[in-house]
């Protein structure tokens, strides 16, 4: 998740002070890990450096904020630009997992086994998000089957590795 | 709920053939009493041949399922006749299945009651506490309805009571969501688990929807009549 764009996005709506932009991101995206205070001034002011927001008025805020900040429409642009701009799909626990597979079974090793400590892990994790889907506010909800849905896509990945595991080891004895 | 650290059922060297085809070989495996365990596998994995193994529905060839309830004496599920089977099924343990198997010519609350009917419950008796568990299903409105009038969340939600209403002490579920959409799945799942958590209630539940299994407790995998080696029972 890109936190600096998304405080940006979350300027876009009216201006703020940092203490209130903290509490409106661990609301909205903080449910397990809040952002940290140094994070948030330190992502302003590099926003502030690359006239993305700018600084306006110096009255006091809810929180010990002297400086309200608002976004600039070069941010405007920035804020859409990667709204509708698609993510690559990460491949970063798919080829590292890929690996480990290819490893073990070049070793002579127990790959199902790897791949059912993957598989655990990967369930422990589900059950985590699906208790936290209990009694959560929608917002919350969707967060949860969010993550709930990519995990179970990895999931799929590999169920079917798993069952590949004979003939993919025949291949890399022939390569 | 079982009170000591006794497994409620344990699987042990559990092997079954179906004519040259191998379902099951040599699984060991243990329920704790109050826990919900997902039975998780590819198709044709065993999966289902353990369930009905383990609910004694069906005889393995060789190896013993003890069921082993608080303060009763230990059965071997395999070595009980066809009678106490059958009256095993139909005190202790629930079944829900993926397609919830209702009457279709009996209303929701008389397809819940029938278990209750044929334990020896009187009718009204029968009815009131299967009103009851309609309502926590959210189907109070329902009652009146015959399953084709349902939607298949609601008929599932029907199912579940009826496996519920004579308070198994052991709820065996096999792909309970099997037939539903996402939003369908997951109000079965929170209500049926909602319950059985609340009454202390062992579930198996065969599922190879992860989504369904991460309710569970904990999972295991079964792959080609065998549980996988991280989910073995420690020697």
């Amino acid at each position: 998740m890109n936190n600096s764009l998304t405080l940006l996005g979350l300027l876009g709506r009216e201006p703020s002070y940092g203490y209130d932009l903290k509490h409106s991101y661990d609301r909205y995206f903080g449910i397990e890990k809040a952002l940290a205070f140094g994070q948030v001034y330190a992502t302003l002011a590099r926003m502030v450096r690359d006239e993305l927001i700018r600084a306006v008025g110096e009255e006091t805020g809810g929180g010990p904020d002297r400086k309200k900040y608002e976004i600039t429409a070069t941010g405007q642009d920035k804020v859409r630009s990667w709204l509708f701009t698609p993510d690559t799909p990460s491949e970063t626990l798919q080829s590292d997992l890929f690996a480990k597979t290819v490893i073990a079974l070049l070793l002579e090793d127990d790959a199902d086994r790897l791949l059912d400590l993957q598989r655990a892990e990967h369930m422990a994790r589900m059950r985590e998000l699906t208790r936290a889907k209990k009694d959560a506010q929608l917002l919350q909800v969707l967060m949860c089957d969010h993550g709930l849905f990519h995990i179970e896509a990895d999931l799929r990945w590999i169920d079917l590795t798993t069952a590949r595991l004979t003939q993919l080891k025949k291949e890399l004895q022939h390569a | 709920m079982n009170t000591t650290n006794t497994p409620i059922l344990s699987a042990r060297d559990l092997r079954h053939s179906f004519g040259p085809t191998d379902a099951l070989r040599g699984i060991d495996l243990d329920v704790q009493a109050g826990e919900v365990l997902a039975v998780m596998g590819p198709s044709g994995s065993g999966k289902s041949t353990l369930l009905h193994c383990l609910a004694g529905v069906l005889t393995p060839d060789s190896g013993t399922v003890t069921y082993s309830p608080a303060n009763q004496a230990p059965r071997d599920v395999g070595g009980l006749n066809e009678q106490e089977r059958s009256r095993l099924r139909l005190t202790d343990f629930g079944f829900v299945f993926q397609f919830g198997q209702l009457l279709p010519e009996l209303n929701a609350l008389d397809n819940v009651s029938i278990p209750l009917l044929l334990a020896g419950i009187k009718r009204p008796e029968a009815l009131r506490r299967s009103t009851v568990l309609l309502e926590r299903l959210d189907l109070g409105s329902m009652s009146g309805k015959l399953p084709g009038e349902l939607s298949g969340g609601q008929a599932q939600r029907v199912a579940v009571a009826r496996a519920l209403v004579t308070a198994p002490t052991v709820l065996f579920a096999d792909e309970p969501t099997g037939s539903l959409d996402s939003l369908a799945s997951e109000n079965v799942l929170t209500l049926m688990l909602e319950l059985v958590r609340e009454a202390g209630t062992t579930v198996v539940m065969v599922t190879h929807d992860p989504r369904s299994a991460a309710y569970a407790d904990r999972e295991v995998i079964v792959r080609d009549g065998a549980i996988s080696a991280g989910y073995r029972i420690p020697a």
